[in-house]
Parts: C-alpha cells; structure tokens; sequence
C-alpha cells in the first residue's frame, strides 16, 4: 500500500500527541505548576518562550502538560459517544417496528442539531466542568455514529449470509452481534478515528468559552480562555494553545482521512506500449461523401490506441453501421467524429472532413446545427433539470439567434415531426415526465432543430424494449431519408444494423477488418469475424436444442493490441502469415473489402 | 403539495419535542436549580421568594401548561440577575445573531459554488493533478480548523497586526468584515469540496456530453446545464452549515464581543441564568428547525424527479 504525504503528517501529528500526552506531565509538569511571583503575566523571553500567566507560571510548559488532559477528555468523549451511537444505531435492527421506527426519528431529527447546541443544553444540566463539557461532546457525538451505525447496518442485512443466518432460526440481537456488527467494525472505526479530532475541537470550543474544564485544572481550550484577553497586548500567549489544539484537530483528520481512502482503495490499473500510427497524406477531399474520416486514431497516454487508423465515408442520405463488441473502438471513433473524446485522448487523423470542410475547423455554431448525435441511454441524455422544450429551443437561441418564442414554435414543431403525441404539453414538461421511447424521439428531434448533414447515433436502440426499438429505427431512417444527412448508427447488434443500414463496417481491436454493403451481410461476409458475429445471432430456425453459438476467447483490450492480426488468436484460419496485420483490401464485389490473408 | 405537508407536520412534531426538551431542562438540573443560581450563601426567603415568582412551587404539569402558553404568547421569562424579559433579550439580539449567519451563508455560497465548478472544470478527467491534490488538501485542512482558531488567527493578524479591521464590536460595514470571514471560510471550504465533486458527477453525465455536442458556449453549459444538476446536493450541505453557523456564531460573537445570542448564552449558562438560557436555547433549536424545514421545501421545489420527496 502505498502512503501519501498527508497520511504521513497525520499519523506523524498523532503520534507526537500521544508522545506528548505520555511524556509531557511527568517532565514539564513541575514546571507547569512552579508559582513564581516575579514574572507575572510576562510576554515571550528567552527563558519563558510563550510567556507566563497570572501566577508566573511558565505557558509552554501549561501547553505541553495540557496535551494529556486535552487528549483524555477527548478519548473519554469519543468512547462515550461513539457506544451510546452504535446502541442507538444497532436498537433499530433489534427492537420491534414502532419502537425502532421512533428511534430512528430521534436520530434523524438529532444529528440536524449542532454538536455545540447539544453540548450547551448538556452543560446547563450537568453545570459547568470537564464532565459536563465530556457528556456534552459525546451528546454531539453520539447521532452521527447512531446514523453511520444505522445505514452501515440495513447494507449488511441485505447480505445473503445475514439472510441466510436468519433463516437459520438464528435470534436478532445474535444476528447483530455476531454477523453485523463485525462487518461493519472497520467503517465505525474510520469514522471515530475522525470524530475523536472533532471532539478535540469541541472541547476545546467548550473550554474557550468558558463552559468547560475549570481550574485549577487546564486543557488547551482553558489556556486559550485565559489567554485571550491578554490577545491585544502578548499575542503569543494565545498562540502556542491555539497551535497546539490546531496541529491535533489536524492530525486526528488527516490520519481519518488516510486510513479511510486506504480502506477503499482498489488496484491501481496497467498500461501497455503500442506505436502509434503513422499519419498519413490527406488527401483531396471526396466530393461523393458527407463525413470523411482517412486514418483516425486516438491516443491516450500510456501508449494506449484504442482506435488505430480507421476511415470510413458516408454519402448523403446513406446510414452506414458500425459494428463490434465491446470495445473494438466504435464509440470513440464516433465520439472521435464529433469532437468529443474526453481528455487525455488525443485524435489524430489524415483527414476528419464534414461536407469537405476539417470538422476541427468549424465554427461552434456551424457544429451545434450541423451535427446530430442520439446516445445509448435516453433517460440520461435529458438534462433531469431542465424542461424538454428548452433543451430543444436553445439550440436555435443559441446558434441562430432565434428569439425565445419563436424557438419554442420551433421546438414543439420538431417534437411534433417525430411523432411525439401533444408536443405542446411534451415541451413543456420534464424528461422524467416521458416514457423512454418518447425521451429518444426528442433527442432526434434535438438534432433536427438545426439542418443536420450528419447524425451519429450510438447505440440508440440498446436501452430500449424490442417494440419502441424497432420504431425508433424507422424514425432515424426517415429523418436520414429527408435531412439527406449522413447517418453513423453504431451498434453490437449485427441483426440491426443489417436491417437498418445500408453499408456496414465491422471493427475489431480498433481497425476496421470489413466493410460490405448490407445487403451482402448474410451470404457474402467474407472476414472470420463478421462471420462468427453472424453465426452468434440467433433466428427462427436455430436449433434450440444446442448452446447458443459464440466466438471463443475475448476481444484484446488496447494495452493488448498487437501489430498482427488482432483477430488471430480466436480465428479458425489463423496461419503464421497472421503475424503481419493484413491490409483492408478491395474484395470480389464493388464496396467490399476486407482485412484478412485468408479470406475467401 | 402532499410533501409539503408532510414536512410541515414533521417540522410542528419536532418543535413540540424541543419545547418538552426545553422545559425539562430545567428540570433535569440535579438539585435545585435557584439554589445552585442564587449560590449557598442566599438567604433562604430570597430562594423561596425566586422559587414562587418561578412557579417551581406548583406541579409539573401545571408548569408545563404555563411554560407553553408563555412561549406562544412571547413569554419567556425573566433574567435571573437583570430582571430582563427574555423575549425583550432575543428580540434584541436575534436580528444581530442572523445577520452574522447569512451574511457568512452567502458569501460562502457565493465564493465556494463558482470556485468548486472552476476547479471540477480545470480538472475533470484527471487534468491538472497538481491543482486538484492543492485543492484537496488546503480546504480539507480549512474544513478542519474550528471557528475560535479562525477568529483568533483573523484578530491577531488583521487588527492587532495590520490594524486594518476592528478587533471587535459591532459597527460600520468593516466590522462585519472579520466575523463574517472567521465564519465562513470553513463552511466555504467544505461547500467548494461538495460542489467540486457534484459538478465532475455531472459532467461526466451523457446530457452534458450531448449538451456539448450541441457546441453551446461555455456559461451556458456550465450555468444551465450543470449548475441545476449540483444543486441538490450543495444546498443540502449549506442546510447543515447553515445550522452549523448559527451556533458557531456563539464562538465568533464570544470573540468579538458581538451583541447577539451566542455571547448572552454563554454568559447565561457560566452565571446560571437559567431562564435566559432555557428561552436561548429554545430559539436556537428553533431556528434549526426552521433552517432545515426550509432546505427541505426548497429542494422539493427545485428537484423536479423529487428524490427526497419520497422520505
């Protein structure tokens, strides 16, 4: 395990508390009490650093003599409050239904109380003193634990060894005490470790207003009461308690802090070297396609190419499918296309050309309106904030100046054109208001508010059920047939994406291994892994008797990627020639190529 | 309109605790309270007489009655040493105690939201790691360091040292410049840690990606898009602080030696001023209610897929 910085400071500040709460009374405590009636009230001097009080004791030694009594009160506190929650926490699991239900109401309504009302309201009844204070702190104390207690606990409970102690016969309280209650010990303790620094506050916070320890005894907060009057003319003496109780509340969290993200730490993740590829010319720009996409790769670091020297071209109107498990690469190099890929991805390409202009070169308002893209998961996609209408309506503000009403004509006139019923009372509802068919058709129409030339849909069918799916496909069809956009449905569903486009690109390991028109999917696929992503799609005439066909083994990941064949390793004609990555080269029919030595 | 009513009546339930708790305050106090006041010297007639203009000499329940139709009616009693009214004393001062309060509220939102998107922006997927450990560790140790330190550190350097504010008391607008600041900086710092991670849960949410691909500028994203979703949780925070503050401001105004609540308080409970003590405490309970039902009304409004309306 690896310590940082702070849990070494931490546990350094606490350590030396402890240190000093040990050492301290026994060597400066003679000191700390030495009444010496000549230097009364001093400031800092060489022989008495942070001063003397109004008994010409020595200050520093106080200080350091005060650390055990600071650190005790606190402990007793923390111990005190810490039982009195994990009883009050654990009661609920115990008790009958009312009964706990009302503890629980005392809890929740407690822990909104302020630590220092609930120690003032102690102190009033148990009258002014360490005790009072001490109580007061483990009143503060007590409801958070009681919370943590309570929370930690219903977590377990729902866990099967805790389910099937129960159905054991095994009584409640055993259940709690022996199955609960040590499951959730390390989380308790996390949080004491942390409370105990707060109550080192509070009794100081206590003790400085005067309501806490008395003398002649004396911790920090003590010293910093007697002290501060004496602020405007000796401000050291002030100093060192105030220093003193800073560095423990610090170090009692700091150390908290550490052990907690120690306990909660996962394994640090791997990272391979694979070159980059070569960038290549560009090229004159395609007149025929919409979207151009020569040699795109995006690059994290680490060497990682997730995505390695695609291209692809759309024409007008035309839908073309990406396709491939899970990630071969697909949505990047669409998020790639639009601009998006999240930091520290780096992307580069040959040419990333929309309607022949570099989309790196397009303005943020030719963008916004030119560019459609519909996600996975339309209960995400909805900002839950916002209401529908205006989501769609500040596109047009946005990137055409609309003014607002005309916009929201806009909007529910686009909602309308996707065929959602009442676009009116849609618009002016929120996202949750709608059903998840109907949250997709208005991410569509989104895009529609602008004139799009193209429309990048990943995986927008995937959270969908089978009937509102098959409805939203006809609707991408439509608006791609009437926007003459250029439309890149990305899927894992290879049944889809045959029905839906009309040419379709299979990736895998980030390369593109075939392209081939739709049409040819189901007799003319000629690269071994199109064909096994076509033998796994079940139909009509399976035989169900036998297991559902499968690719064995697993994509590689990128920190996997090779310079062969990716495919190789899972391929039936796999031969040593694989090696080498076969080049994408044109097949027997016009449109279709294919990447692989052993195709036929 | 249903969850209102629920919190409404939650909120009624819990003032009726708090008065039986108040009450029994008194109560609790082992022995007997007038004579702990008052002091083993007092004359016996005096503590009779104290004891009788209390009511202490009735029984409990007749007490209780006439403690809660006092309350209703603004009546809390009178000081033990001054012969105050309590409600003239809360009246006084409780103006003076909730300006401090959302004075330090605000300008703690106000510095700690702006600041924890900024930093959630500067460092959203891992950039800038230097900024983000920096971020961390300073408010992590703000977040720790007690009001008292704060109004310590704040005097010693700002008016002892600089002379720049007043070291105390309550005055012009520079007076308010210190309390306000030893008030607010550690509720500040946990706010802007709050809104840091809210603000990175919302950025990596699919609207915001598709809020992005529709290339709207910068303040528009971020203040339409983003801020609404962090809301929730930062305001549920500030609720708490807010509480929080009301009492700490009982460790700035003892500081200070600013008129409010909190110095009376701690006055009343060192000279065992009971009813001055029982009637503060009360409003300040009060006030936590009061601050809590109305975080809770707020984000019922403000939260339109109404998670919390289901507790």
């Amino acid at each position: 395990m690896r310590r940082s910085l702070p849990a070494w400071i931490g546990g350094g500040l606490v350590a030396a508390m402890v240190i000093l709460a040990i050492a301290g009374p026994p060597i400066w405590g003679e000191a700390a009490e030495r009444v010496d009636p000549r230097a009364v009230l001093q400031g800092a001097s060489a022989e008495h650093w942070l001063g003397t009080d109004n008994l010409g004791r020595d200050l520093l030694a106080r200080v350091l003599v005060a650390a055990r009594f600071s650190l005790l009160l606190a402990l007793i506190a923390t111990a005190v409050g810490g039982g009195a929650g994990v009883l009050l926490g654990a009661l609920p699991s115990v008790l009958p239904r009312p009964a706990a239900r009302f503890v629980t109401g005392a809890v929740n309504t407690l822990v909104a109380f302020p630590g220092l009302l609930l120690a003032m309201f102690t102190a009033v009844i148990a009258g002014l003193g360490a005790r009072g204070a001490v109580l007061g702190v483990a009143a503060a104390i007590a409801p958070g634990v009681a919370r943590l207690t309570q929370t930690l606990a219903a977590s377990v409970a729902g866990a099967d060894y805790v389910a099937a102690a129960r159905m054991l016969g095994v009584s409640r309280p055993r259940v709690l005490v022996r199955h609960v209650l040590p499951n959730i010990a390390e989380p308790l303790i996390l949080y004491l470790t942390q409370a105990m620094g707060l109550a080192l506050l509070a009794l100081a916070s206590m003790s400085f207003l005067g309501l806490g320890v008395q003398p002649p005894d004396f911790d920090w907060g003590r010293l910093l009461f007697d002290g501060f009057p004496r602020i405007y003319v000796t401000p050291v003496v002030a100093l060192g308690p105030a220093v003193a109780v800073a560095l423990a509340g610090i170090g009692f969290n700091l150390l908290g802090d550490a052990l907690a993200q120690a306990a909660s730490r996962r394994g640090a993740h791997a990272g391979g070297a694979v070159p980059a590829a070569d960038v290549s010319e560009a090229g004159e720009p395609d007149p025929e396609a919409v979207l151009e996409v020569r040699d795109l790769t995006v690059a994290f670091p680490g060497g990682l190419t997730p995505v390695r020297g695609v291209s692809l071209a759309v024409a007008p109107g035309e839908i073309v499918g990406l396709v491939g498990e899970s990630g071969c690469g697909k949505s990047l190099t669409a998020a790639a296309v639009g601009g998006l890929v999240p930091y520290p991805g780096v992307v580069t390409a040959a040419a990333l050309r929309l309607c022949g202009t570099e989309i790196s070169e397009m303005s943020p308002k030719e963008l916004g309106t030119s560019l459609a893209m519909v996600f996975q998961d339309p209960m995400a996609s909805l900002n839950p904030a916002l209401r529908v209408g205006g989501q769609l309506a500040e596109v047009a503000i946005v990137h055409q100046n609309a003014p607002r009403a005309a916009a929201h004509r806009r909007a529910v006139d686009r909602l309308g054109h996707v065929h959602i019923p009442e676009p009116e009372r849609r618009a002016r509802q929120h996202p949750h208001e709608l059903s998840g068919g109907m949250r997709q058709r208005a991410v569509i129409a989104m895009g529609l508010m602008g004139a799009p030339r193209l429309i990048i849909a990943d995986e927008p069918t995937t959270a969908l059920d089978v009937t509102v799916q098959r409805q939203i496909l006809t609707l991408l069809r439509e608006v791609t047939a009437e926007t003459a956009a250029a439309t890149l449905f990305i899927s894992h569903d290879i049944a889809v994406v045959g029905e839906l486009c009309d040419r379709v690109v299979v990736m895998y390991a980030g390369r593109v291994v075939e392209e081939l028109p739709a049409a040819r999917l189901a007799e003319g696929a000629a690269h071994p892994y199109t064909r096994a992503l076509i033998a796994s799609v079940p139909d009509m005439d399976t035989d169900r008797t036998r297991p559902l066909a499968g690719i064995p083994g697993r994509p590689p990941t990128p920190a996997e990627f090779t310079d062969g064949c990716a495919f190789a390793p899972r391929c039936p004609l796999a031969t040593a020639k694989c090696a080498d990555h076969p080049p994408l080269a044109d097949h027997d029919a016009p449109g279709h190529r294919v990447a692989c030595w052993e195709a036929t | 309109m249903r969850f209102a009513a629920r919190r409404i009546v939650r909120f009624a339930v819990s003032l009726a605790v708090l008065l039986v708790a108040s009450f029994a305050m008194i109560h609790l106090i082992p022995g007997d309270p007038v004579r702990a006041s008052l002091g083993p010297a007092a004359p016996v007639e005096l503590v009779e007489a104290r004891r009788q203009a209390l009511g202490l000499d009735r029984p409990v329940p007749e007490q209780f009655l006439g403690y809660v139709r006092g309350v209703l009616g603004g009546e809390f009693g009178t000081s033990f040493l001054t012969g105050e009214r309590v409600g003239d004393v809360i009246a006084a001062r409780l103006p003076v105690t909730l300006s401090l309060a959302l004075l330090a509220t605000a300008v703690a939102l106000l510095v700690a939201v702006p600041l924890g998107m900024w930093i959630a922006i500067r460092t959203e997927n891992g950039r800038r790691r230097g900024a983000e450990a920096t971020f961390t560790s300073v408010t992590g140790l703000a977040v720790t360091v007690p009001e008292f330190l704060y109004a310590i550190a704040l005097v010693s350097v700002f008016s002892i040292g600089l002379g720049w504010f007043p070291p105390a008391g309550r005055g012009g607008p520079e007076s308010y410049v210190l309390p306000v600041a030893a008030l607010a900086i550690g509720p500040a710092a946990m706010i802007a840690r709050m809104c840091r991670l809210e603000t990175l849960r919302e950025l990596a949410a699919e609207y915001v990606r598709l809020a992005r691909a529709k290339r709207l500028p910068a303040p528009r994203l971020y203040i339409r898009h983003v801020l609404p979703g962090t809301l929730t949780a930062t305001l549920t925070v500030s609720g708490l602080l807010l509480t929080g503050l009301v009492t700490g401001s009982v460790i700035v105004e003892y500081v200070f030696a600013w008129p409010g609540l909190g110095q009376r308080i701690v006055e009343a409970i060192v000279q065992k001023d009971y009813p001055v003590a029982q009637g503060l405490i009360l409003v300040y309970g009060a006030l936590v209610l009061v601050v809590n039902l109305l975080v809770d009304l707020a984000l019922g409004m403000l939260d339109p897929t109404s998670r919390i309306k289901e507790t």
